[in-house]
Formats: structure tokens, C-alpha cells, sequence
């Protein structure tokens, strides 16, 4: 099944729940599903138990840290210059908004296929980091699950036991985020990394 | 490490008809590691006890977390193939095959035939020697002490020295390119490993009949830590331990990648889910392994040993994203890249089998004595420098 | 004794020697090392001490696994912060005289993996280092070595005297601070009494 396909037939199982398809660039190419966050349970449960998909195995939980973008992009508009229509370019940028993200590789064991891509968003980086824990679904999901709190910082609703995995106990960063900056570490006057040890590499 | 001794938490309404009771009003809780000779590293585990019986059993990661995926989406993509190797650092063919693997199918390069039969015959020397060093820890935890652990290692030595001749270092070989291998096969060196593959099965017999038939081994392992199909499959757990439960998933006959279509081998499958299978299992795979570098090195083409497409340094992958994934000799070992056009991955991750093989530690060790736990870690397989990257 | 006169002696079937070689030359060949493995070097370590290199040459095949039992720890592998107060702990709960060997790149500096935010920049920040092994991992024939060159220190060190050896020295500490985990990181990031700043050497 294409992704069109499922994304259709989610929408059509699940009331009100929205399915973006992402594309992809890569070579294979393939695309994506991204889940709304309110339904994305369900949605889980749905491609699980579905007779054609069968996903029960879920193999690869990665979260992913999206800063906020800004992208600019060349567009062709019709303008009036002195009275004649003219073609015109014209530099429109667009603000994207950063966002933490989960991504959840499915597979069927039953039936021997996949992958389908599964993704969940949440609303920003800084406060609203919530999306729904696919632990009840795919048990699989438990460490991995974990680990993404751990190290990105979302916070998994549901999750029977929401704690650091690698990192100890009262550690307060989220180090795998892209703008973690490590705290400062004496290496001494005469590390070869530091400004000394570089002047001295220098001349 | 006795950590503390806790009261026993009466529910409402019981009576205190526990097992064992009497004594068993009061809760052990046990942490087992970071420092203990049985978990295969750094890796604890906090045990609840009553008694000598497990009620809950919680593992704690990170003692060996190194930041590898940090690292990886700082460095160029060809820089992180040596990380690859210290990942499972008994294993380190296999990891770079499946990092090579994963940017091949990113970047559509091609590797060339004989590359393709190179890495099969990397990955099935590397799949021996794991599985036959695994086999010598898990029966020492049983109290072999010695005895096993030093036949496999006489036998790691051995395809040690093919991987040092082909790739300059014992264990870190850094071998696998995208679209193909780093260097050529020496001169001699499929003889030499020729005559590894004729000896193997003498060594496998003599293995497996050193304890195989042990009353000790079998009252150990038998009935131990049992892991039905249902919750394996539901907890993500792959390789060896799969298939233990029965689930015939092997992605060397599902994925199909590299040439495994070309070559016969059967794939072993357990009944049980308990230890015995489980070592079973590997002692069995073993000999498929042995019968695929048989046929491998036998019908080894001829020819390049890199795509001439390939580009290792600078290489920028156009923008998109892709999972690639092997049947490691511990599970399946992906990766997941993120590619934003630049020259270092957006996004690198690893999926450890390891790590997630022992979703299911609790589950089997329930209601098992603190030996059996031991044991039952033991057969699970993990390194630590995977489980926790 | 002067040393010709105690060869000029051995020709002639007179073998002669001090309490202090004596004592030594029984401990240098019955080091008792931790089974203590934390990352990749382990397993050259557990490869050294198995038929082909075959530590036990050396008197040093009784891996022990409690550290009260231990003379000497071979830090093999990795140190990450999180791991650092446990190795920390494990050496000043071995009993005197006690040797560490910091084993492979990572933890003599953190090696490839210094720049992980999880990973302690060398052990030698925390607990005194007696012999480093660079590589990584080292080689068996390297760890070989590197216990060789600690048997060489360990026949080496006086007894008495002001050069007499760390540990009979009543004022040299034989438990270091052991660092704690922090909001942020390891605190303190290092204990100064213990660590040598890397040097450039031109």
C-alpha cells in the first residue's frame, strides 16, 4: 500500500484525524506519514490491527530535533509596472516553526513487509513537548521511548515509566538537541584544543 | 551492593500467604552492576528480592553511553564509519556493513559483485566468532569457568588474524566503503580462510559436545526464562532470540540485501523460548554461518571492489531521509539517517538490537533466583557499547 | 651491595639479595588485577588473559572481582561521566598497595569519543594513573607490555627512605574525592591534586 493509501484509509477510520504525507528526497524515496498528535494512539492501533498492514513490529523509535527555519523561496508573480503585466520574482521567506519530532519505523513480521513511517509532532521545542506514548501498542517502543525523553526532551503521555534512560537522575539538559551547548571543561593552559595549545601549533 | 532493606508492602485484604512466607515480609533490593562479573560490562540491574526469588527487575542503562550519535551528526558521513566499529566491538564488520548499507540505499550507489561476496563473508566470520565467544561467557556464568570461554577464543584468535591480514587491526577494521570494501583481499587470504572454514565444523563438533549433553548445562537452561513468540514479536526483539521463540524472521531471507539470495542456508528455529534454545540456537547458526562462507568463498568473482560512482570524501547526499537494516549476530542493526544536503547526517541513529532485546529482561526473569537471572542475561547477548551507544 | 659484587658473587654460586628485592620481586609477580571491563579494551583484556597471549605468564591470571581483593585496576575502556564515581569508588576501596593501568585512548583522554558530552576526559582527572597503554584498542602484545613496565616500577619502588613508594608514605592519600553527578556534569570536574595537564611538547 502507498502511503496515500493508508494515509486515506486513517482518515477514513479515525474520525477527525489528520494524516500528512511527508515526502522524501532520498533515493528510494520513501514517504512518510505524519500523524496529528491527538490521534496518533489510535492511528497506531488502527495500522497495527489493520488485516492488509498487520504492523507489529516496530522497530526503530529516533527522535529528531527540527530548530526553527526560515526559508526563503524564489516565487514568479504577475505584477503591474507601469501599467503593462509583467513577470516578476519575487524573494518570499517563510518562518517554520521548530519542533521535536518521533519516528516510528513499523514493520510486519506476520507479513514480511514495511517499512511504514510513522511520525509524530509536537506543538514546539520549549513548552508544549507532549505527544502521546505508542508504548501500549508496541512494547518495543518502552526504551526507545525513554531514551527520546532523555535526550530530546519530549514528554511521552501514557508512558508506564517515563524516566532517563542514559543519562543519571537530576541531569537537566537534553543533550542530543541541536543547540545544547556542553558546560565548559577545564582542559588546563596547555591542552593542544585550547587557545594556547593552538597559538603553539600556529608557530 | 545491598542497597537497602525495604518493608514489604501489604496489599489490602492479603493474609500473608506468600511464598516462602514467615521470612518473606521484608523486600531485598539488590543493585546488580555497574561492576559485577556477570553483566557483560557496565550494565545494572536493580533487583527487588524476596528471598531468592526476582519481583521486579529494573534495568539501568548509560555507563557506557559515549554520545555516538552526537558525534556522528558532527562528523562527515565517511567519519563515522570507524564509530561504527566500536558500537558492538565484538562485531565490527557487521556494524559497518549496515552504516555502509544504510548510505548506499541514501546515496543509490551500487556495490560491485565481488564486494558484495567480501561483505557476506565479513559479516558470516564475524557472526562465528560472536556467537561462539557468547556461547564461552554464558556457559561461565553457569560456573564453566574457563574451559568454553577459552576454546572460543582460540577460535577468535583464528579469524582474527583473517581480519587483521585484510584490514590492518584485530578488532576495530573500519573495512566497508560506500559502494563497496576498502582494500582487496591480500594474496592467500581466501586460502587462509578456506582452511578456517575446512577445520570449523571439527571445532563445532568438539564445542557443542563439550557441554551440550551436561546434566548441570540442562537443569540450568532448560524451562529458564521463557519468552513466548506473542510478547517477543510485541517487544521489537530480533536475531537469535526471535527466532529461539519460534518466529521464523531472519532478514537475511526477508530483506534479502547483499547477494544472501545466492547462497542455501536453513534458518534454525526454537520451540521454547527458554535458554537452552537460545544457546541452541546460536550453536546452530554456527554451522549455517560455515555453510555460507563455504559457498562464498567458493564461487567468489573476480572484479572491481568499489563502485566507481563512489565518493567518500565530501560526500552531500541529497535531502531526504532512510532506514537500513542487517541481521546482525545480535538482531537487527539499523540505522536511520536524516540527510539535510550537507556534508555531516542531520539526524544519525542507531538501532541497537541489544538494547532492545532487553525490553524483555524483567518479563523473563520474574519469579526466577538471582542465578537464573545471571543465566538469563547471559543468553540474551548484548555489549554494552551498543546497548547504550 | 654494589652490584658487580653481587654479580661477581652469582659466577660463583653465591646468590645474594635484599629484603627489599625479595619483598618486591614477590609482588611484581603476583598482581592480582580487577575484573573490571568497561568498553572495548575489555575485550583485549579478556583476549590477554586467554591461551594464545596468556597473561598468566606473568603471574597475573587471578582476576579478582571483588576490589578488596585487587592490587591493581585496568581502566579498559570508555569512562563516561555517569560510570566515573563507580570506577572512582572501585579504586579507593582496593587496599594498598594498589597500581592502575589506564588502558587504550579513552581513558587515558577520552579518545575518539572526547567530545561526547557524556565522556569523562581521561581517568587521570580523578584517580593517579601508573602506566598508560595508547591504541585502540591496544593490542594484547600492549597490555603485555604495559604490565611489564609496571612490573619494572613495581621492582623499582624503595621501601624506605625519603624515594620510598607512594603508598608508605603516611601523608599521600590512598582514597581520592569521589565526583558527583551534577545538573550539567561531573562535579568537580577534576580533582587537582591528582591530574597532569597535557603538555605541549614542541
Amino acid at each position: 500500500m502507498t502511503p496515500e493509501q493508508i494515509r486515506s484509509e486513517i482518515e477514513a477510520a479515525i474520525p477527525g484525524c489528520s494524516v500528512e504525507v511527508a515526502p522524501n528526497g532520498a533515493v528510494p524515496g520513501q514517504a512518510s506519514l505524519a500523524v496529528d498528535r491527538l490521534h496518533a494512539l489510535e492511528a497506531a492501533w488502527f495500522l497495527r490491527r489493520h488485516p492488509g498492514l498487520l504492523l507489529d513490529f516496530c522497530s526503530n523509535v529516533a527522535g529528531v530535533d527540527w530548530l526553527d527555519r526560515e526559508i526563503s523561496e524564489k516565487v514568479k508573480v504577475r505584477k503591474l509596472v507601469d501599467g503593462v503585466e509583467q513577470e516578476a520574482e519575487e524573494t518570499r521567506k517563510s518562518k517554520i516553526p521548530g519542533r521535536l519530532e518521533a519516528v516510528y519505523h513499523l514493520f510486519s513480521i506476520e507479513k514480511k513487509q514495511g517499512p511504514v513511517i510513522l511520525r509524530v509532532r509536537t506543538e514546539n521545542r520549549s513548552d508544549r513537548v507532549e505527544i502521546p506514548s505508542l508504548t501500549p501498542v508496541w512494547r518495543s517502543a518502552e526504551f526507545q521511548e525513554r531514551e527520546i525523553f532523555d535526550l530530546y526532551g519530549i514528554v511521552f503521555t501514557g508512558h508506564p515509566d517515563l524516566r532517563r534512560l542514559l543519562m543519571w537522575e537530576g541531569f537537566t539538559d537534553h543533550p542530543m538537541r541541536k543547540d545544547y551547548v556542553p558546560p565548559p571543561e577545564d582542559d588546563g593552559p596547555q591542552d593542544p584544543r585550547g587557545a594556547v595549545g593552538k597559538e603553539a601549533a600556529a608557530g | 551492593m545491598i542497597s537497602s532493606l525495604k518493608e514489604m508492602p501489604r496489599e489490602a485484604g492479603e493474609t500473608g500467604g506468600m511464598a516462602g512466607s514467615g521470612a518473606g515480609s521484608q523486600l531485598l533490593e539488590v543493585a546488580m552492576g555497574p561492576h559485577h562479573p556477570s553483566t557483560h560490562g557496565v550494565f545494572r540491574m536493580d533487583v527487588q528480592l524476596e528471598g531468592e526469588r526476582v519481583v521486579r527487575l529494573k534495568p539501568v542503562f548509560g555507563y557506557l553511553h559515549r554520545n555516538h550519535e552526537q558525534i556522528a551528526e558532527k562528523t562527515s558521513y565517511l567519519g563515522s564509519m570507524p564509530y561504527t566499529d566500536r558500537l558492538d566491538y565484538l562485531c565490527s564488520m557487521s556494524n559497518n556493513w549496515a552504516y555502509a548499507l544504510t548510505v548506499e540505499k541514501l546515496t543509490g550507489l551500487q556495490p560491485p559483485e565481488r564486494a558484495e561476496y567480501i561483505r557476506v563473508i565479513m559479516a558470516e566470520l564475524t557472526r562465528v566468532q560472536n556467537h561462539a565467544g557468547l556461547i564461552g561467557f554464558l556457559l561461565q556464568d553457569m560456573g564453566a569457568s574457563g574451559t568454553p570461554l577459552m576454546y572460543a577464543f582460540r577460535e577468535r584468535e583464528k579469524i582474527l588474524d583473517l581480519f587483521e591480514w585484510v584490514s590492518g587491526a584485530r578488532m576495530m577494521c573500519n573495512y566497508m566503503r560506500f559502494g563497496g570494501v576498502r582494500v582487496d583481499l591480500p594474496e592467500g587470504w581466501v586460502e587462509g580462510a578456506l582452511a578456517f572454514v575446512e577445520r570449523a565444523p571439527r571445532f563445532l563438533d568438539e564445542y557443542e559436545g563439550l557441554l551440550r549433553n551436561s546434566e548441570i548445562v540442562m537443569a540450568r537452561t532448560q524451562g529458564v526464562g521463557l519468552l513466548p513468540a506473542e510478547l517477543a514479536v510485541n517487544a521489537g526483539v530480533t536475531g537469535p532470540m526471535l527466532r529461539a521463540s519460534g518466529v521464523n524472521y531472519d532478514l537475511r531471507k526477508v530483506d534479502r540485501y547483499g547477494v544472501y539470495d545466492r547462497f542455501s542456508f536453513r534458518v534454525p528455529l526454537g520451540e521454547k523460548g527458554d535458554v537452552y534454545d537460545r544457546y541452541m540456537m546460536r550453536l546452530l547458526e554456527m554451522r549455517e554461518s560455515v555453510s555460507i562462507l563455504a559457498q562464498a568463498l567458493r564461487d567468489l568473482p573476480g572484479g572491481p571492489i568499489l563502485d566507481p560512482k563512489s565518493k567518500l570524501r565530501g560526500l552531500r547526499p541529497k535531502a531526504g531521509e532512510v532506514y537500513g537494516r542487517i541481521e546482525a549476530p545480535k538482531g537487527e542493526l539499523g540505522f536511520y539517517l536524516i540527510s539535510d544536503g550537507s556534508t555531516n547526517p542531520y539526524r544519525y541513529r542507531v538501532r541497537p538490537p541489544s538494547l532492545i532485546n532487553l525490553t524483555v529482561l524483567e518479563d523473563m526473569c520474574l519469579d526466577r533466583s538471582v542465578a537464573d537471572v545471571v543465566v538469563i542475561l547471559g543468553s540474551v547477548d548484548i555489549v554494552l557499547g551498543e546497548v547504550d551507544r | 651491595m654494589e652490584q658487580d659484587l653481587k654479580a661477581e658473587l652469582q659466577k660463583h654460586g653465591v646468590f645474594t639479595t635484599t629484603f627489599e628485592e625479595l619483598y618486591n620481586w614477590g609482588r611484581k609477580n603476583s598482581v592480582w588485577p580487577l575484573t573490571f571491563g568497561l568498553a572495548c579494551c575489555a575485550i583485549e583484556m579478556i583476549a590477554t588473559t586467554m591461551a594464545r597471549y596468556d597473561l598468566a605468564r606473568f603471574g597475573a591470571e587471578v582476576f579478582r572481582a571483588s576490589p578488596r581483593q585487587a592490587d591493581l585496576i585496568i581502566v579498559s575502556g570508555t569512562v563516561t561521566k555517569k560510570m566515573a564515581p563507580q570506577v572512582v569508588r572501585l579504586y579507593n576501596q582496593m587496599p594498598e598497595p594498589k597500581y592502575v593501568i589506564a588502558m587504550g585512548a579513552c581513558a587515558i583522554s577520552g579518545g575518539p569519543f572526547r567530545d561526547g558530552y557524556n565522556v569523562l576526559k581521561g581517568i587521570d582527572r580523578y584517580i593517579p594513573v601508573d602506566v598508560h597503554i595508547p591504541g585502540c584498542p591496544p593490542r594484547p602484545e600492549a597490555l603485555i607490555d604495559a604490565f611489564m613496565a609496571l612490573q619494572r616500577k613495581i621492582a623499582g619502588q624503595q621501601l624506605t627512605g625519603g624515594a620510598r613508594a607512594r603508598h608508605l608514605k603516611p601523608e599521600t592519600p590512598s582514597e581520592y574525592p569521589v565526583p558527583e553527578h551534577g545538573e550539567h556534569g561531573l562535579e568537580p570536574t577534576l580533582n587537582a591534586e591528582v591530574w597532569n595537564p597535557l603538555r605541549v611538547i614542541q
